[in-house]
């Protein structure tokens, strides 16, 4: 005789609790990932922060004083930090966040201190008159810092902090006169590829 | 006022038995689930607080995309239950109000995502 209930109830039962504890830890993991992360960085920011530092790459190289060439890089980073904090500011605004939200805050604690520290090593090397060794102290402590505050946001920044420590730690053992180059490639065409992808497939 | 609200607080805790007793058919099969926390929107509330120290009203709700309403009813019960802490303060003149995940409110979490993972333990073994 065919009996009137086919479905099995004893395994049917458990397998749709296991989906559903599944489903609840995914959950769970989905919504921590939102709320931890620091998701206003902005790749429209990037693009433009490194059209600007190609052209104060350029504009450096010409140059023909070490003061003119620092003073250009200097202009260039006021430029980039501008573009940077207002662009930063609106894709928060637009997304209903504020910059100094939970991970916003984090992002710029871990962010700042080693910027702080590139600004008194390059201190140090224009007083021992070694200033030309620059670019490789700036890509190795902008990488740290991006690395840094990139732990609080998409996966895809640390990765770009990663690539700045590269190209910093091969500049160190490059001839200083690289340094102008590996400043263009890395403050600008890094930032630009990588805000690309990031403007691309974060939403600006 | 601190009477007229612990009076307050009494009159939802009783309103909040009551609510509890209906059981809810789609985890009746789960025996000892913390139902304060398995609801979606406070399970979301609690999670989010787990990785910020302190998340404001506004901040939750445009992170969990829900209305006020909603928010401050599942807010208040996981504040009732002790698992969040809540301050009130102004920002200039807005009210403003700040949450943070308190110590039983983490282990309640911890527990609910070890009894998650004895079911999908359960099943794999069954």
């Amino acid at each position: 005789m065919v009996p009137l209930r086919p479905p099995p109830t004893q395994s049917r039962g458990p397998v749709a609790l296991d989906d559903r504890a599944r489903d609840n830890i995914r959950f769970i993991r989905e919504t921590m990932e939102r709320a931890g992360s620091f998701t206003a960085v902005s790749g429209w920011g990037g693009i433009a922060m490194g059209i600007t530092a190609l052209g104060a790459a350029v504009i450096a190289s010409r140059q023909d004083s070490t003061l003119l060439w620092l003073i250009t890089w200097m202009a260039e980073a006021a430029v980039a930090i501008g573009i940077a904090l207002w662009t930063t500011y609106s894709k928060a605004r637009s997304a209903g966040t504020t910059l100094f939200s939970g991970p916003g805050r984090r992002f710029v604690y871990s962010f700042a201190p080693p910027l702080f520290v590139g600004v008194l090593l390059t201190i140090l090397l224009f007083r021992i008159g070694s200033i030309s060794e620059v670019a490789g102290v700036w890509l190795l402590l902008y990488g740290t810092a991006v690395v840094a505050g990139g732990a609080f946001s998409i996966r895809i920044v640390p990765l770009m902090g990663l690539c700045f420590m590269v190209l910093g730690t091969m500049a160190i053992f490059c001839p200083p006169g690289w340094g102008n180059a590996f400043l263009g490639i890395g403050f600008g065409g890094l930032h630009v590829i990588f805000g690309a992808v990031i403007a691309g497939r974060y939403g600006g | 006022m601190a009477a007229k609200s612990g009076a307050f607080r009494a009159a939802r805790e009783e309103k909040s038995k009551q609510g509890s007793v209906a059981v809810d058919p789609a985890t009746a099969a789960a025996p000892n689930l913390d139902r304060v926390i398995h609801e979606r929107t406070r399970l979301a509330i609690v999670s989010a607080l787990a990785v910020n120290a302190s998340l404001t009203f506004n901040d939750l709700k445009q992170l969990l995309r829900v209305t006020d309403g909603n928010l401050s009813v599942h807010a208040r019960k996981l504040e009732d239950s002790g698992y969040i802490a809540c301050t009130k303060s102004f920002d200039g003149r807005m009210p403003k109000t700040e949450y943070r995940l308190t110590a039983p409110g983490r282990r309640a979490l911890e527990k609910y995502l070890d009894h998650m993972e004895a079911l999908i333990q359960a099943t794999r073994e069954g």
